[in-house]
Order: structure tokens, then sequence, then C-alpha cells
């Protein structure tokens, strides 16, 4: 029996009086890889946003319903947002590494949760890079720009930084969508790896993507959750009609 | 027909371009060639001397400094922090608007407005009397929409990808000020200082009756001294003088001193900008 | 906790324009209102005479306001058509080569300080106007006229400037479908959709040449004087309140006349700055 890490009930969210996300409800697994697919506008990316509260940065953004990780709602008014984006990494569309060197930006979530021994801070660098599968590509230039590194480095780059701060969840908003195909492969096998450690959810329009490398899937459309089971069923025997209709290409 | 009213309305869009450059050159022009007779070591690092008809503009120049630097030493913080809110904090309601009116109004306010006001405010009623204090004081008003322009516009140019990954690894608002948005607007925040120092520097109305004096036989002592100052310097040495012979020569030296400053200052920030603009990558 | 702490502090430092300007505008009537227990305000802005000295003083402003408003509308003649026409060449006519260099140099000429501009009026552009036009003086109205409007031209091409490229790329091509030239494009449809723009430089171009102070101080002459003819002596209100401001007793009649005067100079300035705003937003 797998343990469930988040648990989503009812949510519902709006941007001002648009209806985003219409009362989703779905059980994500500890430990394992969960894309999250569905046309473009779906909602995707914003029900993402949700798990780590992102959405609390738009002014006209509301939402109700639960979202449960490890039992507790993270909506809950004594929630710490800033602990729990710690606990909840999220890597981005495009890669965004801050213009600093490769090492603070590593660092900056470390500096920002009151890391300061120096030490430290190189050993935990040290290690997301190593996680990230990015060490050996910029041991010798730790200190160089950041945005000297090639698209794919700079996307690895980014998860290093959210691995730094030591996450139990990372949420994947369509990392590979400005990536080449090399780089892409890459970061696939990276997150390969990265299950083993962290639950991962991963938001991909590409349907190929997500049936490489997702254990789970969730089909969403419209702002409803149409479908949610393991990869392997849902690409082999989907139940519903319109899931279907979405993976053999017929809208999207 | 057409083509030569064409032709016509091109010329004379180029004329209006080559009048204004070639102001601007007999202007540097005139000023280079008279002001370079003057200019020597000696100018620069003496006092004056026989009722400013003889030495140098040392104290002037001492004078202009500080007080610029006084001016953005008090501007700076305040017009960055300022601009941080109405950029950052600020959700956009009518405080703001009003601020923002605010900010464009004070920076149409004629220099010799602001000359009264720190007459009467920083000279009698906080007692500081004509000097560099309320020299500083009222320039660092009037420079104060410089900066949070400026700082405003450097601001806006930072990417919003950069404040979501901050906020996604948990920091807080001022965190990602403090970590992010800062250090990436630094380019443009440091242009802006620099315009600051070069518009203050070149300023007369404002320090005519806060901290200028026609001559002096020390540097300021402290922040309560008098001092000179380059731009009064001319006009003192043009309007004041008795011997205009031996005077409008200085005011030439004095005049291509105070235009270099300015125009290098200028110079720096159009560099700074154009590189930061180069090698951004985002 | 702490970042409400932080917003605050940082909402202070945004306010503190607005609180400059109350203060500017408390301290002119504080300072300029006991005028009007001497003079009433019509006959301070109707009076044909400025002897703030004699006994009994004449406290009459006109000669200043009419001074100001010939040497403005003088600095206007040259400033719109050689600014809107720079504005014009170089946002549509220059290689962009040639723009990247033409903006910096419009942006130097509005940094040189203004008693630099009234320095070089005073040696070179005063003595050149008096032999070309054979007058007893070269510190003229005219001649004030010509200084400032360099000194106006680029905040009017600027602005202009901004205002012409925002007019969308599809109104061109609409009119070049037409079988329009360029020259007949730029009049009949880029100038027209952005005349509230060039409107708006024109306005503070005027608002920036009314408040200036040193230049129309070292170049207009000074005779306070209802002008007859541009070719004679003027004095601005700016430029009374420079000369005068060192000599009047602190708290006399003379010394708040010459607030009374910042303090119509300062709603001047104030009403054409919101106008502009204004016509800017639309």
């Amino acid at each position: 029996m797998v343990r469930e890490k988040i648990v989503v009930k009812d949510l519902n969210l709006w941007f001002g009086e648009n209806h985003v996300l219409k009362g989703i409800n779905i059980s994500i697994p500890e430990k394992a890889v969960t894309a999250v697919m569905g046309p473009s506008g779906c909602g995707k990316s914003s029900f993402l946003r949700c798990l780590n509260r992102m959405n609390d940065l738009i002014d006209t953004a509301r939402v109700t319903g639960k979202v449960l990780i490890d039992g507790r709602n993270i909506y809950d008014d004594a929630v710490d947002v800033s602990l729990l984006r710690r606990r909840v990494g999220m890597v981005f569309q495009r890669p965004n590494p801050f213009p600093k060197s490769v090492f603070d930006n590593v660092a900056y979530g470390l500096r920002i949760h009151g890391v300061r021994n120096k030490g430290e801070l190189r050993e935990r660098v040290e290690e997301a890079l190593k996680d990230a599968n990015l060490w050996d590509e910029v041991k010798d230039r730790l200190f160089g720009s950041a945005l000297e590194l090639s698209g794919g480095q700079q996307q690895r780059l980014c998860i290093a930084r959210a691995l730094a701060v030591r996450p139990e969840i990372i949420l994947l908003d369509e990392p590979a969508s400005a990536l080449d195909p090399i780089s892409t492969a890459k970061l696939e096998e990276l997150i390969e790896k990265l299950k083993e450690d962290y639950t991962i959810v991963i938001v991909t329009h590409n349907i190929q993507q997500a049936a490489r490398i997702s254990d789970y899937a969730a089909f969403l459309m419209l702002g409803e959750l149409i479908e949610f089971g393991r990869t392997q069923e849902i690409f082999t025997a989907p139940k519903d009609k319109r899931t279907e209709s979405y993976l053999t290409g017929r809208f999207g | 027909m057409r083509r030569f009213k064409q032709f016509v309305g091109f010329v004379v869009l180029k004329t209006s371009v080559v009048v204004g450059v070639l102001f601007l050159f007999s202007l540097i022009v005139v000023i280079a060639l008279n002001g370079a007779r003057v200019l020597s070591p000696g100018f620069l690092l003496e006092f004056p001397r026989e009722g400013m008809t003889e030495g140098g503009i040392f104290p002037a120049i001492v004078g202009t400094f500080l007080l610029s630097l006084g001016a953005v030493g008090f501007a700076l913080p305040l017009g960055v922090l300022g601009a941080i809110y109405l950029r950052e904090y600020a959700g956009g309601g009518r405080l703001v608007r009003i601020i923002r009116t605010g900010i464009n109004t004070l920076s149409g306010v004629p220099s010799v407005v602001f000359g009264l006001f720190g007459l009467a405010v920083f000279v009698k009623l906080f007692g500081f009397g004509v000097s560099v204090l309320s020299g500083s004081l009222t320039l660092g008003v009037l420079i104060l929409p410089v900066i949070i322009r400026a700082t405003e516009e450097a601001i806006e140019g930072v990417p919003r990808e950069f404040r979501e990954a901050s906020y996604a690894l948990g920091a807080t608002k001022w965190q990602t000020v403090k970590g992010v948005v800062l250090p990436a607007a630094l380019p443009g925040i440091l242009t802006g200082a620099i315009l600051g120092v070069g518009r203050a520097a070149g300023e007369t109305a404002p320090i005519l009756f806060t901290a200028a004096t026609f001559y002096t036989r020390h540097l300021p002592g402290s922040p309560f001294d008098e001092v000179m100052a380059l731009p009064y310097h001319i006009y003192a040495l043009m309007t004041e003088g008795t011997e205009p012979e031996h005077q409008v020569p200085i005011a030439y030296g004095t005049a291509l001193v105070l235009l270099l400053l300015v125009l290098a200052v200028n110079f720096i920030a159009i560099v700074i900008r154009y590189r930061a603009r180069r090698a951004r990558k985002w | 906790m702490r970042d409400n702490l932080v917003k605050h502090l940082l909402l202070s430092c945004a306010s503190l324009s607005i609180v400059f300007l109350a203060g500017i505008t408390v301290t002119l009537f504080k300072e300029g209102l006991p005028i009007f227990k001497e003079v009433s305000v019509f006959k301070f802005l109707f009076g044909r005479y400025w002897y703030p000295t004699y006994d009994p003083p004449d406290f009459g402003i006109l000669p200043l306001i009419l001074g100001s408003l010939w040497v403005t509308l003088g600095a206007l003649f040259v400033a719109v058509p050689l600014g809107v026409g720079s504005a014009m060449y170089i946002s549509e006519l220059a290689h962009p080569k040639l723009r990247e260099i033409l903006k910096p140099t419009v942006e130097l000429l509005a940094s040189v300080p203004s008693v630099v501009y009234g320095f070089f009026g005073m040696v070179f552009l005063g003595p050149l106007v008096q032999r070309l036009f054979d007058l007893p003086v070269g510190l003229t109205c005219f001649t004030a006229s010509i200084i400032l409007g360099m000194m106006a031209l680029p905040t009017v091409a600027s602005i202009a400037e901004d205002a012409i490229s925002a007019v969308p790329r599809e109104l061109r091509e609409a009119s070049y479908a037409l079988g329009a030239m360029k020259w007949e494009t730029i009049t009949k449809v880029v100038v027209p959709a952005a005349s509230s723009g060039i409107i708006a430089a024109v306005i503070l171009g005027f608002g920036r040449a009314v408040g200036e102070t040193m230049t129309v101080l070292m170049v207009a002459g000074g005779a306070a004087v209802i002008p007859r003819s541009v070719f004679q002596p003027v004095r601005t209100m700016t430029a009374t309140i420079a000369a005068e401001m060192g000599e009047a007793p602190m708290g006399s009649d003379h010394y708040h006349a010459l607030f009374g005067i910042a303090l119509v100079l300062f709603f001047i300035t104030l009403g054409f700055n919101l106008l502009a705003d204004k016509i800017i937003k639309g």
C-alpha cells in the first residue's frame, strides 16, 4: 500500500471571476512521480501552484477546499508559508537562475533559511549539485555566473537550488518545455533518480514524457480532474472518453 | 511634387537635429578653447588670490564635491526605499497615485523655489545656517525624484521569474527584495545615483541662499560651514566682479571644469546603463 | 510581522516626496502671504512697477510676469520646432546606429548646467546678437529666449520622441499600404496620432523654461520694466528672486514679496505640470 503524501479535497480556485479549478479531489502518493496532463489552459499549472501556495502572490486569486500534506491543511491560517515552500520546492517552465554565481544560486535558499556557516554552505551546495547531476559540469566554475550555463544546465541548477533546502516534495512546471532533446533526456534521467527520495509532481503537455517518467498520471480538462490513476492503466485503458481522445491526440 | 515635398521635409527635420547638435558643439568648443588656456594643476589645486583675479578654484571644487555627495547621500537611501515601496509593496491604489503625482510635481518645481524652501526650512527653521548641510539637504530634495524614477525603472526591469524562484524557496518579500531584486537592479540604481550627482553638482539657484559663498579662505571644517561651489563661482565671477579682464578667464576655466565634470558623470551613467543592458541575459 | 514593519518604513520613504511638496507649499504661503497685508493681491499681480527698495516701495510684479512670459514664449519658438523636428528625425528617419548616438547627445544637452548656458550666453551669444542686430546691449529677451530654447529642447524632444515611438506600427503600415510616402505617413498619420504626447511635451517645455533661473538671470539683461521689444533687456520672476533674495533683509516686506513671487511661479509651473500629466494619461 503506498502512502499518500498530498491529499487534495474539494479544491476550487478563482482568478477574479474566472473559475480556474473546480472541485479537485486527488491523492498524490509519496516517493513517486505523478504527472499532471491536459490541454493548454486546463489549469494544470495553477493546480501545481496551489500545492505550495504560489497563487497567494496573485491578488485576485481565491482558494477554497483543502490541501493536506502529511495530514495537515496547508491553507490553515497558522501555516507559515515560508516553511511550507521550503518543504515543497518548485522548478519553473523556463530556467530562471538568479543573475548570481552558480554557488550563490544554490546557496540562496540556504541563506534565506538561516544557514550562515561557510563550511556547511559549501557542503550542502556540493551535495545539492551532485544530487542534481550537475556537479561534474560546474565544479570548476562554481563562482562563474549562472547565466553562462546552457539551458539544460540552468534547469538542473534550478533543481539543485530547490534540492539544497531539503524539500520533501518537488513541483516541476513543464520543466523541459524550453530544452532541447538531449537536455530533456538528462533531465528525465534525473527525475527518475530523484523519486527515490522525493515526492514529485510534474506538469507536462508532452504525453510521451508523462508516459516515460511518471508512475501516476492525472488528466485535467477545463479545470476539472477527469481521471487519475496508475500511468500504465491510464495509458492502456483510460476509463473516460475524453482522456482517450486527448491521449490519441484529438485535442490539445 | 510629392517627392519634392518629402525631400524638403526631410531636410527640415535633419536641420533641426543639426542645429541642436551644433549648438552643443559650439558651446563645448568655445568653453574648452578658452578654458584650456587657464587650466593647470595650480588652477585646480590653489586657492583664489588677489580678490579672485588670480589663483585657482580648489575650494569651489571641494565644495561642489561635498554638496553633491551630501545630496546623493541624503536622497539615495530615501529614494531607493521609496521606489521599492512603489514597485514591490504598493498595490496600485489611490495612495500610490497621489504619491506618483507628488513625485512628478516635485520634479517640476523650479530650482529657485527649492532654494527658497531650503532657506526658510533648513537655514532658518532648523537653524543649520548657510552651510554645506543646508545646501546638501536642499539639493537632496531636488534630486529625490531623479533617484526614485531611476530606481523604479531598474526594479521594473527585473523579471518576475526571479521573484517567483525566490518565493518558491520560501523567501519572504523583504528577503526577495534584498536578495534578488535589488542586486539585479543595481546597475540601474547606480545610474540614477550618478545622474543625481551630476544634477546636484550643476545646480546654482538652490545653493544661492543655502550654502554658497563667493570667497572663503578655508575649506569647510564642519557641515555647518559655508562653501564655495563651481556653479556659483562662475555666476559670481561674471556678475559681481570689478575686474572682468582677469575674472572672465577664470570663469572660463571654472566653466570648463564644471562642464567636464558634469559631462563625464553623465557619460559614465550612460556607459553603465549601456553595458548593463548588453551584459543582461534575461 | 517584520515584513509589516519593513512595509511601513518603505511607505514612509515613498511618502517623503509628498511631505517635501507640502513643505514647499506651506513655506511659500507662510513667507509669501504677509506681503498681501501691504499690497492687495490685485496690485501685486498687476502693478506696473517693481521698486522694492524705494520709499515707499512698489511691489507690482506685472513686468516680471511679462518678462517671464516673453522669454518663455520666445524659448518655445526655438524649442518646439527644433525639439519636435528632432524627435521626428530620431524616431522616424535616423538609422538605428545614428539613433543610438543622437539620443545620448540629447541627454547630454539636458545635463549641461544652467549656469554654463548662462555663461555661454554672456560671453558668446550676447556679443554676437549685439553685433548682428547692432544693439546697445546684447543681453536681451531675444538672447535669453534662444539659450532657454536650447535648454528646453531636450525636454520637448525626448517626450515627443516617446509619443512618436509609441504610435503602433499597424497605423504606419496601413498608410504605406495605401500608397503614402514616408513624409506623408509621418505628417498625416504618425504626428496626429502622437499629438497629445507632443502637446504634453510642449507644455512641459514651457514649465521647464518658465522656472529656469540662472540662465535668464545672467543673459536676459535684468531690467524690471514692461518689455516693448524682444531686443530689450527683461527681468523674469525667477531672476528677480535669485538676484534680490541675498539683499532682502529677512522678514522685511521685500523678503515676503519675493516669496510671493515664488508662490505665483510655483502655481504656474504646478498648473502646467498637472495639465501635461493629464494630457499624457489621457
